[in-house]
This record gives structure tokens, sequence and C-alpha cells, in this order.
């Protein structure tokens, strides 16, 4: 228990010194929110759909967490790169409670940023619904947290240099942002994108923070909440056993 | 204490270790000598479970590394070669971290770092996070955190690299005393002759991936015909310089480990 917790304590100061970074990755979910949330609004109003900003908000919020769980993750590679990852890797303490300690870490940052990435929704204008449902967002947030933390550590395992991380980013952190229905609803898409918005994790975990922050959820959310269950626990496999294979 | 015959291994073409066989008995200061990409750090690697050999058996304590790592890692404590701090911490997190990752209690704890952090001359910045320190700082770090935990067998890959003469010098007047009052074995790698002949029992010179010569430091001089160790290694190795062949396998090293997942 001690492993785990100085681990997940490691993580968690790490993010709150580096206060640069933070601030730096606000940057991006505010463009979205900002720029598409007012730009794309009045085309929004026209159709019929309501608010573009209170669409927008919950997608934008589940963009921010899979950027930060998903890099967290694989902070792993600096680790090697940096050599720090050999010290863990060499201690008495099995890697399952490394990878435990570190996925939770990610997983806690993931969701703070969420959270700050929400208020900045609220001070924007974004109204959610109903306040009793907030829970049940805060959950939905973890829940993609842990997913992308997981799936993060999985491939931080795997990689073996930097400029491999380039590619993560443009074929599968993008990827999974822009088909997870963040931006646009998942009603009557054409069939192949239909199809690749179902097999994205993060699909479901906008649809809940959508479901519980407005009320508005196209799969609904016990279904939501299954396939996020479901994908944490094979990505939490898959990043444990993916750990007890590093070689230095 | 450590056992190792016939161990063989390689990265694709390289063979980096190629059959070594030694010992190093219980309480012993034993040293391994060889240029640079002579296999040291990847047999020291495989003694500490972060590598698996290719063939060969070894024993670190009677466990077999590649198969109980778990168990194996909990006899031994190791000061890497290349750093291996988190230099976003402070010098006493990454103290505590590793504290807490070897489960020395905490009273023990907090006792130790502060008489390491004070031996190694870093107690004033303890509480300076890492990245703001010299090379020389973090590396006499390293050393105090490797200390932390006293284990049955102690791995220091070139732990003087980048030391000023007093660091050194305390670094081994206090291995020497933990080999005394504690029975610690010691496994070293170093470059610098004199050190090995100050501290080391046993010497086993390694080059391209072969121990050429092992023996005391007195056996390895008579053996050579030589009247130092510096003189007996250039012997035993040859004078030309290897860093070259070195960084080209390194990066042989790189690619293979690159394709091969």
């Amino acid at each position: 228990m001690a492993v785990i917790y100085i681990l997940w304590l490691r993580e968690v100061k790490r993010y709150l010194r580096s206060r640069p970074q933070v601030i730096a990755s606000l940057g991006q979910p505010l463009l979205y929110l900002l720029v598409l949330g007012f730009g794309l609004g009045p085309v929004f109003q026209k159709s019929g759909q309501g608010s573009y900003l209170q669409f927008v908000a919950p997608g934008v919020i589940g963009m921010a967490i899979l950027f930060m769980s998903i890099f967290s993750g694989i902070g792993l590679l600096w680790d090697r790169q940096f050599g720090f990852l050999k010290e863990t890797l060499v201690a008495p303490v099995p890697r399952l409670h490394i990878m435990a300690g570190r996925t939770l870490g990610g997983t806690t940052i993931a969701v703070i940023q969420g959270t700050l990435i929400l208020t900045v929704c609220l001070l924007a204008g974004f109204r959610p619904q109903n306040l009793a449902t907030i829970p049940l967002a805060l959950l939905f947030m973890a829940l993609i947290a842990v997913v992308f933390a997981a799936l993060g550590t999985a491939i931080g395992s795997t990689l073996k240099d930097m400029q491999a991380f380039q590619l993560v980013m443009n074929f599968l952190v993008m990827p999974i942002f822009f088909l997870s229905g963040a931006l646009y609803p998942l009603a009557n898409l054409p069939i192949a994108l239909a199809l690749a918005t179902r097999v994205d994790p993060l699909s479901y975990g906008v649809d809940g923070l959508r479901g519980a922050f407005i009320g508005l959820s196209h799969f609904g959310m016990p279904t939501d909440f299954a396939i996020l269950c479901l994908a944490a626990s094979v990505f939490l496999v898959l990043g444990a056993w993916s750990f007890s294979k590093i070689e230095i | 204490m450590i056992h190792v015959r016939d161990l063989v291994k390689t990265f694709g073409d390289i063979k980096a270790v190629d059959g070594i066989s030694f010992e190093v008995r219980p309480g012993e200061i034993f040293a391994f000598l060889g240029p640079n990409g002579a296999g040291k750090t990847t047999t020291i690697q495989m003694l500490t479970t972060l590598q698996r050999p290719t063939s060969g058996t070894m024993s670190v304590d009677g466990l077999d590394p590649a198969r109980n790592q778990l168990e194996t890692r909990r006899r031994f404590g190791i000061v890497f070669q290349d750093p291996s701090l988190d230099s976003e911490l402070t010098a006493y997190e990454n103290m505590e971290l590793h504290g807490v990752l070897y489960h020395v209690p905490r009273h023990v704890r907090t006792e130790r770092i502060r008489v390491l952090l004070t031996l190694f001359e870093l107690w004033e910045r303890r509480d300076s996070r890492v990245k703001t320190f010299s090379g020389g700082m973090k590396r006499r770090l390293e050393i105090a955190r490797g200390l932390l935990h006293t284990p049955k067998i102690l791995f220091l890959d070139e732990p003087t690299l980048g030391l000023d003469p007093q660091s050194r010098n305390q670094l081994w007047t206090h291995v020497k005393h933990l080999n005394e009052t504690e029975r610690m074995t010691v496994f070293l790698t170093t470059h610098y002759m004199d050190e090995a002949e100050r501290v080391a029992h046993r010497i086993a010179i390694i080059d391209h991936g072969r121990i050429v010569a092992q023996g005391s430091p007195e056996e390895l001089k008579q053996q050579t015909g030589t009247d130092s160790l510096e003189h007996a290694f250039l012997a035993l190795t040859g004078s030309s310089i290897r860093d070259e062949r070195a960084d080209a396998s390194e990066q042989m090293r790189q690619i293979v480990k690159m394709w091969r997942r």
C-alpha cells in the first residue's frame, strides 16, 4: 500500500509542480471550447439542436481528461529516458503495485485537469442541467481517466523511444478524440463513421458526461458505464501485462 | 554469494556477454573491470533482473534472477551507471521514495536519510529539486540513496564517475566500512584502477564479453609481470581505445531494441 501511495504521490507532485505545463495543457481545450463553442453556435442553433456550448463542453472536458491521462501513462517513456524507471523496476516490489501507483496517479491528475476545465466551462457560460448529477459526471470523468491512463501505461511500456511519441499522438490520441463525438452528435452519421465512433471508448465517456451534465445521452448512461468499465478492465490487464514485461 | 556459469547475452548479432563464468564469495568486495563496451553493465543488468540472459546460468544469494525476480530484488541494492533520479522531486523526496520502495521502516528511514545526506554533504540542499543540482551532487545523491537500505549485496556500476576526490574517498571509506561491519558483499565496476586496487579483494577483467583474467590485485600483477593494476589491466586488454566500437554497438542495441517488439 505504501508503495502504491508514494508512487501516486510522485505523479501528483510532479503535476502540481509543473505549473507552466498545466497552463499550457489548458490551451487546446480552451480553444475548442471558446472558438468552436461560440463559432459553431449559430449554425448548431439553426439546425434546431440548441446551444453548441452546452453540447461541446462535456466533450472538451472528456478531451482534457483523455490527453492528461494518456500522457501520464506515456510519461513512462520520459522516466525511461531519464533513468528513473530503472530505480522502480529493480525495487523489491511487485510490478503490479508500481503500475497501480502510476496509473492511479495519472487518473488523479487527469480528473484534476478535467475539473479545472469544468470550472472554465462554467465561467464561459456552460450550465449543467441538474446539480444533483454532478457526482455522476465526476464518476464518468474518473472512468475516462482510468481507461486512458491504463492505455497510456500499456503504450508507454511498449515504446522504446521518444520519437514514437509523435506517432502515438497522430495515429491514436487524435483519432480517439475526433471519433468520440466530443465535437458532434453521434446520431445520423454515415455508417463507417458510426461504426468507428462505436469502437472508440471515449465516445461512451463523452456520452456519459453529456448524460450526466445536460441529460442528453446517445447510448444511455448504463451502457456508457458498462462499456467504460469493460474498457478499463481490458486496458488495465493489458497495461499491467506489458508493464511486467519491461526490460531495460 | 554470486555464481555465474557460461552466461551469454546477445543483442541481434552482437554478443555483449560471451560465455562468462565467475564467482563472488560472501562478504567479498569484487571488482569487475573492463574497457568501455566490454559487457560490464549488461552483466550487472542480468544479475539485477533488468535483462534476461540469452543462455547460461546465474544465481544471486541462491536465487536465479531470471526466474525469481522479486525475491532476488529483495537481496541487492544498486547504484546505476547512468542517472536514475527523479529530477522534479527534491533530494529528500528521492531518498524517501527509495526508502518506501525498499520497505525501510519509517523511523529507520528518517534517521538514515539524515545520516547519509549529511555524510555526502547534501543535507543543506535536501529540499531543493534535483534538477537544480550539479552533476557531482546528483551522483552523490544516487550513492547515498543506494546505501539507504543495507542489502546483502550491493552493486556499484561505475559509482565514482564524475565525482571529486573527496566524495570518492567518502564513498569507498563508507563501502569498506559496511563491508567490514555488515559483511555486505560488494560487486563493483570502475575505470579507476587505483580504486579497484584499494578496495577490491578480488578482480575479474572482462574484454569483448569474455573474462580474460581473475584473481586478487596481487595475483593479476604477478600474472602479467607488472607493478600496478593499471599496467596489468593494459597488458591484459591491450591499449587500443574502445569507444568507437562501443558506440556502434550501443547504436545497434538501440536499433535492435526498437524493432524487437
